[in-house]
């Protein structure tokens, strides 16, 4: 029999080589290592001073009239609440719009609209929240507001919530959209083919199929909706003080505006006492507010979803 | 032994019911023997007269004609890209979903013309139902993959069940999943899928069930039992079946038509249709060379 034999040396890399590929690994190795001890330098600053705050706070501090830090008065369920009030009031207004916005897009918009809006779409949700804050108090409240509500403080929180709310819009629209279209195409073709309506289709399939991306979508805007700082500092009026008001129709700082007012130092004892860590101990719940929200939705998405 | 008598009384079950949906039926006394039949006697369901089937400018298939029969077996076979499927796709209006796709000439179903403005393709899909070339089920349980057509039509929860076990015996799958009806259609293989999408397609009880190469992403073992189902369900169904397989439309079908692409001026190809007869004289004494050469293995 005849072979062209080779020498196993024609089969081995050159060690230049070698060496530069794993160099290649060492250094890609070293930028995810940095992304995560700058990730864990960030947790362990934060709990350090929250547990600072918490151990050193007194229970009758935590329960008062309001958030007065430079009174000793943390009175975190005020902010909390309005926290809580601003991003439902803005989960109301970018839900049902950024999923029907989705849907739209996906399952009836000609390919030829699509593609124009779909980066007007993303461009939105680019625009700068200082502009949205802006606009809800020099819009949102005077012109809108006013004409339903007779009373209704120049800073609220509705304004806020809705300001947030345009924000976030097209952020959910857009993941929202993404899962909707990977549904695939075989599966709106058979119910189509039992002679299923596009309404029925999106409804009773594709919307069932891209559960889990439109659940992202919504956690994703929730987390910025309760992350968003600039709009709730202008519109709902969130100095650095806070009287406990259940009213949306009231002014009322929220958990991110008071830690922009105590990371600004506006305060005259700035770095005194415990006001310094309350930002913290307020940045430390925000990470838990959100952490649990993933965790919430993840239980959510396994339960209901249908996988494809 | 014992799941061939379950399907054999479900197929007496629901032939009577099938008859009594449609009198017409019950006068035709072709079955059994439909391929030695004489077609011309055989009731028309489609009437296809001269049809061209466009995607935007592209012409897709060319002056197509010819006839599908009552209850009996048509299978369109031919090279990739002759159209077939497109043109299967023309008869519950499935194209219609595609972006720039239309046709001209006519197709008659019932001697209604399905292009007509005033026709509404749900409803044309609710009586022509399709199985396509990857099997799909929904991610769903496979109940509710049986009971989805159903109920779209508002059929009573009540009658859910019967009509699931109905359609699931019917398409020879009842015996393997009748213990887990509420698993995910995603557990079960390929064939299973498969036949489950059959289920799926007649429990709306259609007048005619398209296949789009139903067998092609399948193993040999499982076409064989999607060939027995189809042969099978053609007592109570018009069915209209794509193959790329010739011993597939040899084995199954009464009617075959032979597509075929041809090269214009522009070097644009477009489909059309070579032959359209009896199974038997296709396969055995084609009128046309380019058929001979085809089902001979000459050419495709």
């Amino acid at each position: 029999m005849n072979m062209t034999t080779i020498s196993a040396e024609e089969l081995q890399t050159a060690s230049g080589r070698r060496l530069r590929s794993s160099l290649a690994r060492w250094m890609f190795l070293l930028a995810s290592a940095v992304t995560i001890l700058i990730s864990g330098l960030i947790i362990w600053t934060i709990a350090s001073e929250a547990w600072t705050f918490a151990s050193q706070v007194a229970a009758d501090q935590l329960q008062t009239i309001g958030w007065f830090p430079r009174r000793g008065m943390f009175d975190i369920g005020t902010l909390i609440l309005n926290s809580a009030q601003i991003a439902i009031v803005s989960m109301i207004v970018a839900v049902p719009s950024g999923l029907g916005a989705a849907i739209y897009l996906s399952e009836y918009a000609h390919p030829r609209v699509r593609r124009i809006m779909k980066p007007t779409l993303e461009l939105l949700a680019s625009v700068p929240s200082v502009v949205l804050g802006v606009f809800a108090i020099s819009f949102i409240t005077p012109v809108v507001l006013s004409k339903f509500f007779d009373e209704i403080n120049f800073f609220n929180k509705l304004a806020a919530g809705i300001g947030v709310g345009l924000l976030v819009i097209p952020l959910i629209a857009s993941i929202s959209e993404d899962a909707l279209r990977a549904v695939p195409r075989d599966l709106r073709e058979a119910s189509a083919g039992l002679g299923a309506r596009k309404a029925t289709t999106a409804i009773r399939v594709v919307i069932p199929a891209a559960l889990s991306g439109l659940m992202a979508a919504i956690i994703v805007g929730f987390s910025r909706a309760i992350g968003e700082t600039m709009v709730v500092t202008i519109a709902s009026g969130g100095g650095d003080t806070s009287l406990f008001e259940t009213s949306i129709k009231e002014s009322g700082g929220t958990v991110t505006s008071a830690m922009a007012a105590l990371g600004l130092g506006t305060d005259q004892v700035a770095g005194n006492d415990l006001a310094f860590q309350s930002l913290y101990f307020l940045g430390a719940l925000l990470f838990i507010i959100t952490l649990v929200m993933n965790m919430l939705g993840n239980l959510i998405v396994r339960r209901m979803q249908e996988r494809y | 032994m014992v799941e061939t008598n379950n399907l054999n009384e479900s197929a007496r079950e629901e032939k009577k019911t099938t008859i009594s949906l449609s009198p017409t039926i019950s006068s035709m006394a072709t079955r059994g023997d439909e391929s030695t039949a004489d077609p011309s006697a055989a009731e028309v369901i489609f009437d296809v007269e001269k049809l061209d089937a466009f995607y935007g400018d592209f012409k897709a298939l060319s002056n197509v004609s010819l006839q599908v029969y009552k209850s009996q077996v048509t299978a369109f076979i031919g090279p990739s890209g002759c159209g077939k499927s497109t043109f299967l796709r023309c008869f519950n209006r499935m194209n219609d979903l595609i972006e720039g796709a239309r046709v001209e000439g006519t197709i008659k179903y019932r001697g209604a013309d399905l292009y007509d403005e005033e026709v509404d393709p749900v409803e044309v899909r609710r009586r022509i139902g399709m199985v396509f070339q990857k099997p799909n089920p929904f991610p769903k349980s496979i109940f509710e993959n049986v009971a989805y057509g159903p109920r779209l039509s508002g059929l009573k929860k009540s009658k859910l069940a019967e009509t699931v076990e109905k359609s699931l015996r019917r398409s020879a799958l009842w015996d393997e999943v009748k213990d887990r009806l509420s698993a995910s259609a995603y557990g079960l293989s390929g064939g299973q899928q498969q036949r489950l999408c059959i289920a799926r397609a007649i429990a709306v009880q259609p007048d005619v069930v398209l296949m789009d190469e139903p067998c092609s992403a399948l193993d040999p073992i499982a076409t064989a039992r999607i060939e027995e189902l189809i042969t099978e369900l053609k007592s109570e169904y018009t069915i209209v079946i794509v193959t790329h397989n010739m011993q597939q439309a040899a084995r199954m079908s009464d009617q075959t038509a032979f597509f075929s692409v041809a090269l214009d001026s522009h070097g644009s190809r477009t489909g059309e249709l070579v032959e359209f007869d009896k199974t038997e004289t296709i396969f055995t004494n084609p009128n046309d060379s380019r058929t001979e050469a085809y089902i001979t293995g000459r050419v495709g």
